[in-house]
């Protein structure tokens, strides 16, 4: 089961040893020149440096940030589900009982599941969340 | 678990890392050059060829000419970054990239070996969790470089990463619904015999049933390919580094190798997201209309074996071409567009796709 693993363990190695291998041959093979302080100053469009190197920015990126980890965790919880609905389905269907009857649980449940999540995404756009003006 | 298991492992990440995607890497750089002028009536790189004779070869030696620049180049460091993750950065922008294409199947068997590296069950479970690692090298070459451009960008790519990392995981839910699983081979397979997603033209999905899901796996092929363009930072999705606004985004303050390897990251990424979108949508390495599907537990013989393995490279190639003719032909979004298309609209009608997808499978004979 976890030899499946071993390639993927492998090719971090490898991807991994690629990088290291580029950075350390380019300080090898590189050309060395002097220092200076316009060449060492931070690059902007050729005008001296103004202020500190890290701006203020806006809070808008942490908000998407946090609504990300909300609706992504919603995503991965979806694909289990995704991945047996066929299986899910046929059941119900042999059973052939009506939509609304307690077989077709596994669909109401995740209207349901996701009707509660689309009314939480209603709510942070109409407050604003995802509006960039 | 034995000495040979592991040989052919190296051996298939050599080959498919080392022999085909860095060379697909450089030279669709190349490509990218080249059609570019195509399209604007330009020329193009067209001078390099084979050095110290006359051949020039449509300048077919320019990615090689390129990389030994790039060794060559002065490695500076400018002393007002933070060293450490300066450095790290950049290599943690290309692990990733060359990391998610152990789960691709990117061939049927050769001489009876299967052709993906790591046969998981979790295939595009494992693409998504390891591409979403790209972010941090962004935001730490933002970050790092302690400078205003790079710093924006970073900071915009990593929020417009992770907003269309949604999309793009919702988008898949139709096809692994349709589907039943996450093994990306067994996905493959089961196109192979039954029609591709994007082409219910044989086998079991020339029905009324599959010609209902092809609906629903259009708008998740949309969805996905659109989000694909703004998880590799590919205009019409640029943002990060809009060269008009931000120079050149979270590489501003990167030179040599280390710029090398955002690039290489970068453009692995484009090709590892076409091979996933190649995989789930157009059947991967088989041929259209079920010619030359290998039975099951029958031996696949060499030519048809090479044969899957350049249909799989020739529509990734197609992918690429249509990355680049895309880039070439659409103006760059703004940010507010850019977020209200991935939050608001991708977002409603990929969760809508799910419901329509249930209803078809669940009614439809």
């Amino acid at each position: 089961m976890l030899q499946e693993y071993i390639p993927v363990l492998l090719q971090i190695l490898i991807a991994g040893g690629f990088a290291a291998a580029a950075l350390i041959l380019s300080v090898i093979f590189g050309k060395s020149a002097a220092r200076n302080p316009t060449k060492d100053s931070a690059y902007e469009c050729g005008m001296l440096p103004v202020g500190p190197g890290q701006a203020r920015f806006s809070v808008k990126f942490y908000l998407v940030a946090m609504l990300f980890v909300i609706f992504d965790i919603e995503v991965v919880f979806l694909y289990p589900w995704a991945v047996t609905f066929n299986e899910l389905a046929a059941g119900a269907v042999e059973k052939g009982q009506n939509f609304f009857s307690e077989s077709y649980a596994f669909f109401w449940g995740m209207t349901g599941f996701l009707g509660i999540l689309f009314i939480a995404y209603l709510y942070a756009l109409k407050k604003g969340a995802l509006r960039w003006n | 678990m034995d000495i040979t298991f592991i040989l052919i492992s190296v051996a298939k990440i050599i080959g498919l890392v080392f022999l085909t995607i860095l060379p697909m890497v450089a030279y669709s750089v190349w490509a990218e050059r080249r059609v570019s002028a195509l399209i604007q009536d330009r020329v193009g790189p067209n001078r390099v060829g084979i050095p110290f004779t006359k051949i020039r070869l449509a300048g077919l030696g320019q990615p090689i000419a390129d990389g030994i620049k790039f060794l060559l180049k002065e490695d500076f460091t400018p002393s007002h970054v933070r060293k450490g993750y300066y450095w790290l950065a950049p290599a943690l922008t290309m692990v990733p990239a060359l990391l998610t294409c152990a789960v691709l199947p990117f061939g049927s068997e050769l001489f009876g070996i299967k052709m993906v590296i790591a046969d998981l069950s979790v295939g595009p479970l494992f693409i998504f969790a390891i591409a979403s690692l790209s972010v941090y090298g962004i935001v730490l070459a933002g970050w790092a470089s302690n400078s205003k451009y790079p710093f924006l960008g970073g900071v915009r790519s990593s929020s417009q990463m992770i907003s269309y990392e949604i999309s793009l995981g919702l988008s898949i839910v139709p096809i692994l619904m349709i589907f039943g699983q996450l093994n990306l081979s067994d996905i493959v397979m089961e196109q192979a015999r039954n029609g591709w997603a994007l082409l219910p033209l044989w086998g079991d999905r020339l029905s009324l049933k599959g010609f209902l899901l092809f609906i629903p796996i259009f708008i998740s092929f949309v969805i996905f390919t659109t989000s694909m363009f703004a998880e590799t930072n590919r205009l019409p999705f640029d943002l990060p580094e809009c060269e008009t606004e931000l120079v050149a985004g979270y590489h501003t303050e990167y030179s040599s190798m280390k710029f090398a390897l955002f690039f290489l990251g970068e453009y692995a990424a484009m090709i590892i997201g076409s091979g996933l979108a190649v995989t789930l949508f157009l059947g991967g390495w088989s041929l259209p209309f079920g010619w030359l599907v290998p039975e099951d537990g029958a031996s696949v013989p060499f030519w048809m074996g090479a044969l899957h393995i350049l249909s799989f490279l020739g529509k990734v190639v197609a992918f690429i071409l249509f990355f680049i003719w895309v880039r070439w032909s659409l103006p760059r979004f703004r940010y507010d567009q850019l977020m209200r298309l991935g939050w608001v609209f991708f977002f409603e009608i990929a969760l809508f796709n799910i419901l329509l997808t249930a209803g078809i499978l669940l009614f439809v004979k």
